[in-house]
């Protein structure tokens, strides 16, 4: 294995809340790695500390109410970004690792033409004048398959649909060719055809750029397609990590599973428990208040006293490839004889 | 002499009108326009202020008189007459003459003065909003002071340790007591633009603090600044106004408004025109200024989109 682009190590990004409500721990213990040009696919529920953790890698999280505790570490490149000076982490913000904001109705200035955004990376990092940077603009606009380039640099944000605007954001995102790109749900916010066209030209951009891709998501369906590897994400833990094919054949974690059978599935008759589609009981908790024990146990069908008590750590699942390709944060692991649901 | 005062009165009045009517024309194709000159009296607002400009930028044309000009020392305080527009003064000055060219003065200490608030206030404003914490504490304690304070006492205070005080001082002073508002206006915008999505993505690209303040926070605020400027110019011209009423403002014999009513304060009972002009003028303009300020207001509301 190559050295990672990206390793990210028990990471805790917690919230302190003024209302009394506790501390959120939003992410916590979250640890994987990104290896150059792959594309990582990062998986979970509302609320299971997705943003949170994109937005930690980049230290873009506010301070207060949040803050990164001591002991994490993010790695960019084998340097720390945790103890980097506000300068060089802004040298590395928008050059070297670039993310792509969820919303892409409100991740644009309402006030500057698409053009200025777009060039604005490019005039921050490498001080282009504003007419060489207009012209990368427009470049950029044709790399994203926006049509009329030379006219469109000049429109403001309101003008253009959502698939558009996602566009250039990836556009804006792009325009000093990163090594790391993080696609925090890049495709929530639209509708179904314009989704898989925007997933399409990520992954045309990521093979021409030769970049890694960070790719969160919350709908199974969108990694299978995209991502070499999974993590998928619960209650602010990775709760398993395995190439895709591996996760897809073979989930192991009974939240993977639950997803899984979610995902309505062309190949295979939809799986119906009393008439309609299987989905996993039960709600998220709230990030103040998670379980003793295994986070997901209130929601688990195997889930025994063990599983109230103890919080499993990542155990390795075997199957191909090296150790640690595969591992699953579940005491089924080691009692696989338990895997029958309760009556 | 007379034909000539009213040609350039007549002359500047149909400039404004065309002023407005332009300008009517032009903001008719956007909402915001449409919005602007819905109000009621935005139009009529406009048309004041433009015709004020309008003979202040023409002083020299406009006046029959030098302002200084006194012209008939034997014969002060004669009535408003075909010669004399607005009458003369206690000292034989034509009011009229120095009304039109007090409004240079009195304008220009207001607008300048409201530029200074603005300016401080607004940066004030945007690096206690942004940066928060103790920034944020700090400043803001500053203006709760700068707000308890009662301004006029201070300004009074100051203007009197000046034996004549210059123009450029009394703005400064009026526009650096004034900004304290403007900054908490500011600060709250900030507080909750930098929460924004598109703040967050404009870090994320890598840009510094200054940059982001000043290309990505404080445009989206410029509504509110803008109109709070356009009534605080309206704030600034009374302040004047009163320091120069009471003698400490701008000095004799060079005419403000202010000044101009003080001059013809204590023949008021036998020549009631050499105050009552000048104060018909502020009270004008300030209207205006109002008017506009709060047709700008819904004007430049984004939540009025619909309507
Ligand atoms: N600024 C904040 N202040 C307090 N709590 C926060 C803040 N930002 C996030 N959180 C908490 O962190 C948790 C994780 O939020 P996060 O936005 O990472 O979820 P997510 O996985 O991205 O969900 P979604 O799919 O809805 O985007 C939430 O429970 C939320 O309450
Ligand atoms: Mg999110």
């Amino acid at each position: 294995m190559t050295e990672p682009l990206l390793r990210v190590r028990d990471l805790k990004t917690y919230f302190v809340t003024e209302q009394g409500s506790g501390t959120a721990r939003a992410v916590d213990g979250v640890s994987f790695e990104v290896q150059p040009g792959e594309t990582l696919g990062i998986v979970g529920e509302s609320g299971c500390g997705k943003t949170v953790t994109s937005l930690s890698i980049l230290r873009l999280i506010p301070e207060p109410p949040g803050h990164i505790r001591p002991g994490s570490v993010i790695e960019f490149e084998g340097r720390n970004l945790l103890t980097l000076e506000p300068r060089e982490l802004r040298a590395i913000r928008g050059n070297q690792i670039a993310m792509i904001f969820q919303e892409p109705m409100t991740s644009l200035n309402p006030v500057f033409t698409v053009g200025d955004q777009i060039a604005e990376a490019a005039i921050v990092h490498q001080g282009l004048s504003r007419r060489v940077a207009r012209t990368r603009a427009i470049d950029m606009l044709r790399l994203v398959g926006i049509a009329d380039p030379e006219e469109r640099v000049d429109h403001y944000p309101h003008q253009m649909s959502g698939g558009m605007r996602q566009r250039v954001m990836i556009g804006m995102a792009l325009v000093c060719h990163p090594k790391l790109l993080i696609a925090d749900e890049p495709t929530t916010a639209l509708d179904v055809t314009i989704q898989a066209q925007i997933l399409e030209l990520l992954d045309r951009l990521q093979a021409e750029l030769g970049m890694a891709v960070m790719l969160i998501t919350h709908d199974l369906g969108v990694v299978a397609g995209s991502a070499d590897r999974v993590a998928v994400m619960y209650a602010g833990q990775v709760v398993e990590q395995a190439p895709t094919a591996a996760l897809f054949a073979r989930p192991l974690h009974p939240y993977t599973e639950g997803l899984l059978a979610s995902v309505p599935r062309l190949d295979a008759p939809p799986a119906r428990e009393h008439g309609r589609l299987h989905s996993i009981p039960g709600q998220v908790p709230a990030a103040t208040a998670w379980p003793d024990g295994c986070r997901f146990h209130p929601r688990c069908p195997y889930a025994w006293e063990r599983c109230r008590a103890e919080m499993p750590p990542l155990l390795d699942a075997g199957g191909e490839g090296e150790p640690g390709t595969h591992t699953v944060r579940c005491w089924l692991l080691t009692e696989p004889r338990r895997r029958t649901p309760h009556p | 002499m007379s034909v000539w005062t009213w040609l350039t009165l007549g002359g500047a009045a149909v400039l404004a009108l065309a002023v407005v009517a332009e300008l009517r024309r032009r903001l008719q194709t956007s909402a915001p326009g449409r919005r602007f000159f819905r109000h009621p009296t935005a139009a009529l607002g406009l048309f004041v202020l433009a015709f004020f400009v309008t003979i202040a930028l023409a002083a020299p044309v406009v006046a029959p008189y030098p302002p200084y000009y006194q012209i008939d020392i034997g014969h002060p305080n004669r009535p408003p007459s075909a010669q004399f527009l607005l009458g003369t003064d206690p000292f034989s000055r034509d009011v009229w003459s120095r009304l039109v060219y007090g409004a240079r003065v009195s304008l220009g200490i207001g607008t300048l003065a409201m530029l200074v608030a603005a300016t401080v206030g607004t940066a004030v404003g945007a690096v206690s909003g942004y940066f928060r914490r103790w920034v944020d504490a700090t400043l803001m304690r500053l203006v709760d002071v700068g707000l308890a304070m009662p301004r006029i006492f201070v300004l009074l205070m100051a203007v009197a340790l000046w034996e004549h005080i210059a123009l450029w001082a009394l703005v400064l002073l009026i526009g650096l007591t004034g900004w304290f508002g403007t900054s908490r206006l500011v600060r709250a915008e900030v507080l909750s633009l930098r929460e924004r999505e598109f703040v967050a993505a404009a870090r994320a690209l890598g840009a510094g603090a200054g940059r982001v303040i000043f290309r990505h926070v404080l445009p989206n605020a410029a509504a509110p600044i803008i109109v709070s400027g356009a009534l605080g110019i309206g704030n600034m011209m009374l302040l004047e106004a009163g320091l120069s009423f009471l003698g400490l403002g701008v000095p004799s014999p060079a005419p403000s408004w202010g000044n101009m009513i003080a001059d013809g304060w204590h023949k008021m009972a036998v020549a009631w025109w050499s105050s009552t002009f000048p104060g018909l003028a502020i009270s004008l303009v300030v209207m205006a200024l109002n008017a506009v300020g709060d047709a700008l207001r819904d004007a430049l509301d984004p939540r009025r989109e619909a309507a």
